[in-house]
């Protein structure tokens, strides 16, 4: 008897074994198969009609650049539409057959996790994606009868490329979605957080192609195979027999949540000291690497922002260090911004900003969070590159005007986009033990005790440098008055 | 040898134990029955022997396989019956059974071979080539055994097997069952019907809230949880006068005009006496026999027992 194991080539043969009876059963299924012949052969003459009426239309007002935007937008169309089913096979694959019962004999093979899940995913895409690559060979086909037209072969492997990344995206989030359900109901209704934000992509997507973009493209299929990446990566995960066959109720109990996260939070200890020696102890050591990574995208936006200093160029006689006029500092006193008040002000500023990258973090792994952070040293990278192109000394500029405070507010954006990091990517790949919920608990209750513990005081430290010492310090140094 | 070992297994979900410190062997041609209500954690212990749940704590080795260190190797050594069908509605019966032989690994020729086999075995032949859809609930329950055995394990793990069953199906899968047993596999059947367990057992386990609260033969959890045998003599003449011919210590349960109960500690020995008494008396005897004591008695024994243990807090 053959044992199904790790190897790449025994993984693909227990994955076809999956694949090949998964495809079976779709081609016997009409709901399935009509959408996809309709969306084959129908709708990319529908396509052929519509593009070229549009584009003789649109040439008797002396306006071809629209007939010619509208055909390659609607050669995307024609690709996406037949791949949106790959939605529906994926759930009914996945979320169906946990339904109805008949993934535990499977479970019960020596098939492995990883061998199940492939050939699913693979049955997901390939009946779709072949439907989606026929429609397209249709149009373009009838497009070329109709009115003579031949896609620029970057442009078709642009459009191929967005089908398959953005096929592989649905199919791999809807894998997560049907893991996190009992029934096929509830998988639909938590499918939307698939269909909204691609809709919103192909919307985007139609945006470029209009504006005639279309080198940008290149970063959304860049960015989707990431995204279809990390997807994959938490639907492997995800998708193992524990899992599986542990979850067999979808009710949320918030009693037991709160309590795993109060545990959590607390710790072992006993009063705050304890508290604080644990955060050091045991809260810093496990997000080390987040650590590591927002240092090192800190320093990539000062550098980056340095960059584009030579590209975007400020005038040189706005960055010449000089005099202060007399009673500068009176002045800017009496807005009444170096007081408890402005200190209350900045702190409030940064103190949403933070929030704003957890919750946007929370959403994208923590990329958003990340990218977020980094935006005021880019712009400080930008600013410093300039004063340096102006022949000015750079490091006054910094010693001047970030240093004083950037000594506590940058080791607060670096510990909190590592826990926000952190939070983000719980959901990507809980450890052994652990299910997704309580590691996203988790993650979120070691985001909570840095943000407590380390980044409000070091931000409170901060605004109040910005306020009291930064502007005179500033005056000091630039000016020498 | 013992094929199924499990020790001190312990399964936890969240909030809930569904399974408690159970620790159980089965050997060679023996049958062990998991015996219990609905939710009493049968079904999480068949998961975690065929080794498709992980135990929280806890070990079992399945013929050989450590579930922790080889859990393929458990999997390819396990038929698994489970309790519900989740059969592939639109496909035929050959066509699943050879998909279920792929995915154990098994070549073509043999799987044809076993499907055709095991199909007349249990009276599917003529149904193979007909669509799942078609089955009725007795069918899909002999494929489903059939898939179990498809790759000739030497464990068969088999959750409620003739549930859904006609008689005659149910004792033709009880008689495969037995069947199988003495082709030396170690069998686990996990059910909530008494008789069947009293039909199939070697062993029994009787499993409540998760943890085994008895375990031991038919006849030892009988004798155990009941008593010593209870045996009833009807006679053809009234019974007066044949009290002095009874053996000394006899304990008389009930008695009436030509019959009573006495319990027996070695009937063995006990029975021939009052046989030898009766001929004495000149008392012709019609019939000497045990009464039967049913394993639901057993069963609402122990459940009782248990129930009163949890009530004082014990």
């Amino acid at each position: 008897m053959r044992s199904p194991g790790g190897r790449p080539g025994e993984l693909l043969a227990g994955a076809l074994v999956v694949f090949r009876r998964e495809i079976r059963d779709q081609l016997r299924d009409w709901r399935i198969l009509v959408p996809i012949i309709l969306l084959t052969l129908f709708f990319p003459l529908l396509m052929n009609f519509t593009a070229s009426q549009a584009v003789q239309f649109v040439g008797r007002y002396g306006a071809p650049i629209i007939g010619e935007r509208l055909i390659p937008f609607l050669l995307m169309v024609v690709g996406f539409f037949p791949i949106s089913v790959s939605l529906v096979i994926a759930l009914e694959s996945f979320a169906g057959e946990r339904e109805r019962l008949s993934l535990e004999p499977l479970l019960a093979t020596p098939l492995t996790d990883s061998q199940l899940y492939l050939g699913k995913m693979l049955a997901s895409l390939a009946p779709p994606l072949a439907a989606s690559y026929l429609g397209i060979c249709v149009y373009l086909i009838g497009l070329s009868l109709q009115v003579g037209w031949h896609p620029p072969l970057v442009l078709l492997t642009q459009v191929i490329l967005l089908t398959t990344a953005q096929a592989v995206v649905m199919v791999s989030g809807a894998v997560v979605v049907s893991l996190q359900t009992t029934s096929v109901r509830a998988a639909n209704l938590l499918a939307s957080f698939i269909i909204i934000p691609v809709s919103q992509l192909i919307i985007g997507e139609s945006m470029i192609m209009f504006w005639g973009r279309y080198a940008v493209l290149w970063w959304i299929v860049l960015a989707l195979l990431v995204l279809a990446g990390v997807l994959a990566r938490m639907g492997l995960h995800l998708f193992n027999r524990e899992e599986i066959l542990g979850r067999e109720i979808d009710i949320l109990n918030l009693r037991s949540a709160w309590r795993f996260f109060w545990q959590a939070f607390r710790g072992d200890a006993r009063n705050p000291l304890e508290w604080y020696r644990g955060l050091f102890r045991s809260t810093l050591p496990r997000i080390r690497a987040p650590l590591v990574i927002m240092a090192g995208a800190l320093v990539a936006a000062y550098v980056i922002g340095q960059g584009l200093a030579s590209d975007y160029r400020l005038p040189a006689r706005l960055l010449t260090y000089g005099r202060a006029e007399a009673g500068v500092l009176e002045q800017l006193q009496s807005t009444g911004l170096l007081s408890g008040r402005g200190w209350l002000l900045v702190l409030g500023n940064n103190l949403r900003a933070m929030a704003l990258a957890a919750l946007l973090g929370g959403f994208s792994f923590g990329v958003v969070a990340v990218v977020l952070l980094m935006a005021p040293i880019g712009i400080i990278g930008y600013f410093a590159g300039n004063v340096g192109l102006a022949g000015q000394d750079v490091v006054r500029f910094l010693l001047a005007l970030v240093a004083p405070h950037a000594v506590l507010e940058v080791p607060a954006a670096i510990l909190g986009g590592a826990a926000i990091l952190q939070l983000g990517l719980a959901v990507v790949s809980p450890p052994k033990g652990r299910t997704l919920g309580q590691n996203w608990l988790f993650a979120l209750a070691e985001w909570a005790r840095i943000s407590f513990g380390l980044v409000l005081p070091l931000l409170a430290g901060a605004a109040a440098l910005e306020v009291f010492v930064t502007p005179r310090l500033a005056i000091l140094l630039l000016t020498g008055s | 040898m013992d094929l199924i070992l499990a020790q001190d297994l312990t399964k936890e979900f969240d909030t809930l134990t569904a399974v408690e410190a159970v620790s159980l062997c089965v050997g060679a041609g023996e049958i062990l029955v998991l015996l219990g209500p609905n939710g009493a954690g049968k079904t999480t212990t068949i998961r975690m022997l065929a080794s498709i749940l992980r135990p929280t704590r806890g070990r079992v080795v399945v013929a050989g396989y450590d579930t922790e260190i080889d859990p393929v190797g458990v999997r390819r050594s396990v038929g698994l019956l489970t309790e519900h069908h989740g059969l592939y509605t639109r496909m035929r019966a050959r066509e699943y059974l050879r998909f279920f032989g792929q995915a154990y690994g098994l070549p073509p020729a043999l799987i044809r071979s076993r499907v055709n086999e095991l199909g007349n075995r249990y009276g599917l032949g003529d149904d193979l080539d007909r669509r799942l859809g078609e089955f009725s609930k007795g069918m899909r329950q002999k494929l489903v055994l059939v898939r179990a055995l498809l790759h000739d394990p030497p464990v068969l793990l088999l959750d409620e097997p003739t549930s859904a069953m006609d008689p005659a199906s149910a004792r033709l899968v009880r008689e495969g069952i037995r069947k199988l047993r003495s082709a030396n596999r170690a069998i686990v059947v996990c059910t909530h019907n008494l008789t069947e367990a009293e039909l199939l057992a070697d062993r029994i386990a009787i499993i409540h809230r998760g943890r085994i609260v008895a375990h031991g033969t038919p006849l030892e959890l009988k004798n155990a949880l009941l008593g010593d045998p209870i045996m009833e003599l009807r006679v053809a003449c009234p019974l007066d006068g044949a009290a002095r011919h009874l053996p000394k210590g006899l304990e008389i349960l009930v008695s009436g005009p030509d019959w009573m109960r006495y319990r027996a500690t070695l009937p063995q020995e006990v029975n021939p006496r009052v046989l030898r008494a009766m001929a004495e008396a000149g008392i012709p005897v019609i019939t000497l026999s045990e009464v039967g004591r049913s394993l639901e008695d057993v069963y609402l024994q122990v459940v009782e027992m248990e129930e009163a243990a949890e009530g004082t807090g014990l």
